[in-house]
């Protein structure tokens, strides 16, 4: 069975980030070995190989990064956090501002970013939101852009649609083309791409809600601690954060800086500067 | 005057199940004794789109209160987890969870190979891994894994099991230390108990 060792992994983190500026020294140390793995078996190539091939051929260090960042998601994933989202979270934003932004940092193929704008078109607002939609890896933003799926995943889509309690039919926002559901391009309108790296990238604007959910478990806790700074900043005060349903800000350094407004749903507001 | 050679190195406990697993887990934990001294942590195939419900279920028998950890959440002594709906679970260095939603492993996640492989590498020789009955292969791997760092396999008695699959799987790719009825699994626990008293 192959294996690699910490030494390694760390040999492997370090290249990656003196050589091409990606800085994944603070993973968390189980689901980067298993993705360093996953890598090694596709490619075929041992822990010795893979480094040579890291330092010798830079064009690889795209696919290497399109592999070892997890894009695996869902289309309305958690139904009961959409649902949370529609009925309380957003019309509390609308009491204040008509217009507003949200963040999705770390959108992966954009199926979060989706559910986001069909829900707020189920909502007649879509027109009304700016959204800006960030990921580390390029490759994985043409994805999410073209807003193409196989079409097999969307029976488990439908199903969180349906438990989400949408007011359409799901099958009306795609068609079937060549097995993928192709879905319109219409929905979004108000929705622009950029490459962002969560780690080393700076603050690049303020918004009133920002969505990173199960993104920060691939972190260690010093580096959750550093990115829950920086969604702190981008943030208007009393704006929104959600992160995923198993994550935890608790011991963060700036935990303190925002109040619980739902536990099961991990939906934070922040409270102070 | 242990059948089972037992002494007080241990570290942790780690239970993979799934197709008919549910009723020897309740039983298991409803007989622990109490204060028992290491966590528990358990992966059972569950089903992906439901969060809530099974904890609850599990908890109504049990001794201690069944937990479903937070992503880098401490371990404790004597605390029992349950790897959380479409999540897969791993242990850290470090002594904590660390939680992930990358692609199904044995068509599974949680996937109990996820949960064992990396209890295994933390806790080497310093760990039990117990597997129980289930309808995949899933967990076979992560209990070779076990035993390739020196830790302790036990699987439940095939012929015991509702479905027997998964054990079978363990025993076909690995030394398994001792198969066991559930009933025998609990005086193994309580065995385990009296080391550290």
């Amino acid at each position: 069975m192959l294996d690699i060792d910490i030494a390694d992994l760390k040999r492997i983190s370090e290249l990656i980030f003196q050589k091409y500026n990606y800085d994944f020294r603070n993973y968390a140390m189980s689901s980067f070995k298993r993705r360093v793995l996953r890598i090694m078996e596709l490619k075929k190539l041992t822990a010795e190989a893979l480094l040579k091939k890291l330092t010798d051929t830079p064009t690889f260090v795209n696919e290497f990064l399109d592999e070892l960042t997890v894009n695996v998601t869902e289309m309305f994933r958690d139904p009961s956090f959409w649902r949370i989202m529609r009925e309380e979270i957003i019309p509390a934003i609308m009491l204040n501002h008509k217009q507003f932004k949200i963040w999705h940092a770390g959108c992966s193929s954009g199926e979060e970013v989706l559910s986001m704008c069909i829900m707020l078109k189920e909502m007649g607002i879509l027109h009304d939101v700016t959204i800006i939609a960030t990921d580390l890896d390029v490759n994985i933003l043409e994805k999410a852009k073209n807003i193409t799926y196989p079409i097999k995943n969307m029976e488990l889509n439908e199903k969180n649609y349906i438990r989400f309690q949408g007011t359409s039919s799901f099958k009306n926002y795609y068609k079937e083309e060549n097995g993928n559901a192709v879905f319109d391009k219409n929905l979004l309108m108000n929705v622009s791409f950029r490459r962002h790296d969560l780690v080393l990238g700076d603050i690049f604007n303020k918004f009133d809600l920002i969505l990173c959910r199960n993104v920060m478990i691939y972190f260690n806790q010093s580096l959750q601690n550093e990115v829950l700074k920086k969604f702190h900043e981008s943030l208007f005060k009393y704006g929104y954060l959600a992160i995923g349903s198993k994550e935890s800000l608790i011991w963060c350094d700036y935990a303190n800086r925002f109040i619980v407004v739902n536990n099961e749903e991990k939906i934070y507001k922040k409270i102070k500067d | 005057m242990s059948k089972y050679n037992l002494n007080n190195s241990y570290k942790a406990v780690v239970i993979g199940g799934s197709a008919g697993s549910f009723q020897g887990m309740v039983k298991i934990l409803s007989q622990l004794p109490k204060g028992f001294p290491l966590p528990i942590i358990m992966c059972l195939h569950r089903l992906k789109h439901v969060r809530n419900g099974f904890v609850e279920a599990l908890s109504i028998k049990s001794v201690v209160q069944v937990m479903e950890p937070h992503d880098k959440e401490s371990i404790k002594k004597g605390a029992v987890y349950l790897a959380p709906a479409n999540y897969h679970m791993s242990v850290e260095l470090g002594n904590h969870f660390a939680l992930s939603t990358e692609e199904m492993v044995n068509n599974s996640r949680p996937a109990i190979d996820i949960t064992l492989g990396t209890s295994a590498f933390v806790y080497k020789d310093k760990l039990v891994g117990i597997l129980l009955s289930g309808a995949n292969r899933d967990g076979a791997l992560g209990m070779k894994q076990i035993h390739d760092r020196g830790g302790l396999t036990i699987v439940q008695d095939p012929a015991e099991c509702m479905i027997d699959t998964m054990p079978r799987a363990a025993l076909a790719v690995t030394k398994i230390d001792h198969v066991l009825k559930v009933d025998q699994i609990v005086e193994f626990l309580k065995e385990l108990d009296k080391q550290y008293r």
